[in-house]
């Protein structure tokens, strides 16, 4: 027999710990999906100055999207923390063994390049601002006329997009009381499944706002400037079938990873192999299988096979389908690693 | 500078709970909260059972993931008595800490910063031993310098057989539990 009284009974440590509820996983994997974005945004900007077509790369038109997804991120965050008014002291310091002190700095730098990036298309996306404010439309000149100025900022976009989607798993991956957590795969993971909800989104918005001119309205041009491809005709179908093709490439990945990050945890210690079977036969495994791997991951991977080998049409459901798998994928992580817990030696 | 630490006698202590109630009145600790609380662990089958109870609190770690998980330093180590404080006008609340520390010694508190046990430092600066410490009516439990070679603590940790709680969590607990 081993058995352990305590009369202990803190709120949201006992009987487990629960502090972190939607919030985190939501800011998670907005942050994931903006890391997606920008990665996603960067190459396009190479491509594009390699001479690709201009039209084929919706991926440019989402700093803003981007911009617009990272502050609903940063208001979950903000509704998660218990003692609000003091948010401001993250930037009195740098923690250095700290990833949230690392994140809220990277944020500053994010915020910055997505809007810089954002210049690149602002006068032609959303002319209702360039009217109104003439510098944006110098400025988007000026940038343009730089290569080497668009070169960086791509390569800017690339860096800190796989910097933010590696932290949103290194930020749980160092909390050394949680089992489930303590694998560096954790990092990967959280990035190739930001990038595939990156593809997903900006896939989806390309199905459901056809390329056409831009609105000149004030709010449908600030809509349409976060999505909308420009250009009187809808973008070459090459458009969506390479990012359905980078989807597909990323799914596969994220599949990959999480076979290791199992096998990570059922070969290390016992905490961590009981860790693992929360999420593999437990109280997670319907959310982990169902939702993560069968209706996130391989469900999608077949359908869009398929779109490729031109058996079915493009629909919006694999893309659909890829952000309720890239959110249960957090949501599972989160909350099973909170229930995972050290075992006391005499326990095995 | 000294590192204070603690000795627990568990062949001594009923888990009367005096420590909890002693720490909740110094420190007003809110209801429905506690720094301290006690542990029974009971452990074997019949007719041979070994129970041992345990006054648990914050193991004022000498590597402390909660320090270092936190972004604003908010949890930082004090340099009298290497002892880990929060102060509060830096907590913002992320909690990070709360998942960090494997001995659940830190929660909300209802004010909204993470609060724990601080090894009632402010006692200690006055001399006096820790709330929890000078009300045991069993006498088990002793506070100390472990640096300091002569101290009673570190007395007891040469003559008797010990243990600390998670010591594989790599944390390096200062709260030792006598057996």
């Amino acid at each position: 027999m081993f058995e352990i009284i305590s009369t202990r009974d803190n709120p949201l440590i006992d009987p487990r710990l629960a502090v972190w509820s939607w919030e985190i996983p939501v800011y998670l994997f907005l942050g994931g999906i903006v890391a997606g974005m920008m990665v996603l945004g960067g190459v396009a900007m190479l491509r594009m100055l390699r001479g690709d077509d201009t039209r084929s790369f919706h991926s440019v038109h989402t700093p803003l999207a981007g911009f617009a997804l990272i502050n609903i991120g940063m208001i979950a965050l903000l509704l998660d923390l218990s003692h609000k008014l003091y948010v401001w002291r993250v930037y009195t310091t740098f923690q250095v063994a700290s990833p949230m002190s690392w994140g809220s700095w990277v944020l500053l730098l994010v915020y910055g390049v997505l809007l810089l990036s954002a210049l690149y298309r602002l006068p032609e996306s959303w002319p209702w601002l360039a009217r109104r404010v003439p510098l944006l439309a110098r400025l988007s000149d000026a940038l343009l006329a730089r290569r080497g100025l668009v070169r960086a900022l791509a390569w800017a976009n690339v860096a800190l997009g796989v910097a933010v989607g590696i932290y949103t798993g290194i930020l749980l991956n160092t909390m050394v009381a949680r089992p489930l957590w303590n694998s560096a795969i954790m990092g990967p993971l959280f990035l190739v499944s930001g990038l595939s909800a990156g593809a997903a989104a900006v896939h989806l918005t390309t199905l459901v706002f056809p390329g056409r001119p831009a609105p000149h309205g004030m709010l449908g041009g600030a809509l349409a400037a976060m999505w909308q491809p420009l250009g009187p005709e809808p973008p070459p179908k090459a458009t969506a079938d390479g990012l359905v093709r980078a989807d597909i490439a990323f799914l596969a990945v994220e599949l990959i990873l999480i076979g290791l990050l199992l096998a990570n945890l059922y070969t290390s210690s016992a905490s961590q192999a009981a860790a693992a079977t929360l999420i593999t036969s437990g109280p997670y495994a319907l959310a982990f299988w169902g939702v993560v791997v069968a209706a996130g991951i391989l469900l999608p991977l077949l359908l869009q096979g398929l779109q490729l080998s031109h058996r079915i049409p493009h629909t919006v459901i694999p893309a659909l389908l890829v952000l309720v798998g890239g959110f249960a994928l957090r949501w599972v992580m989160v909350q099973a690693g909170q229930a995972s817990v050290l075992l006391q030696a005499a326990a095995n | 500078m000294p590192r204070f630490g603690m000795v627990i006698d568990t062949r001594k202590c009923v888990g009367c709970m005096d420590c909890v109630v002693a720490c909740k009145t110094e420190n007003d600790v809110p209801d429905g909260y506690c720094r301290d609380w006690i542990v029974s662990e009971l452990r074997g089958g019949f007719p041979t059972l070994t129970l041992e109870i345990r006054s648990e609190r914050c193991n004022h770690c000498d590597n402390p993931p909660c320090v270092s998980c936190c972004p604003t330093g908010a949890s930082h180590v004090e340099d009298f008595g290497r002892t880990v404080q929060v102060t509060a006008n830096k907590c913002i609340g992320c909690k990070a800490c709360i998942t960090a520390c494997p001995y659940g010694a830190r929660y909300v508190h209802p004010e909204g910063y993470v609060d724990k046990c601080t090894f009632c430092m402010h006692r200690v600066k006055e001399g006096l031993d820790p709330a929890c410490v000078s009300v045991c009516p069993t006498h088990c439990m002793y506070f100390g310098d472990l640096d300091d070679p002569g101290s009673r603590v570190n007395e007891l940790l040469r003559t008797r057989r010990w243990h600390t709680l998670l010591p594989e969590a790599g944390t390096r607990p200062r709260i030792y539990y006598l057996t």
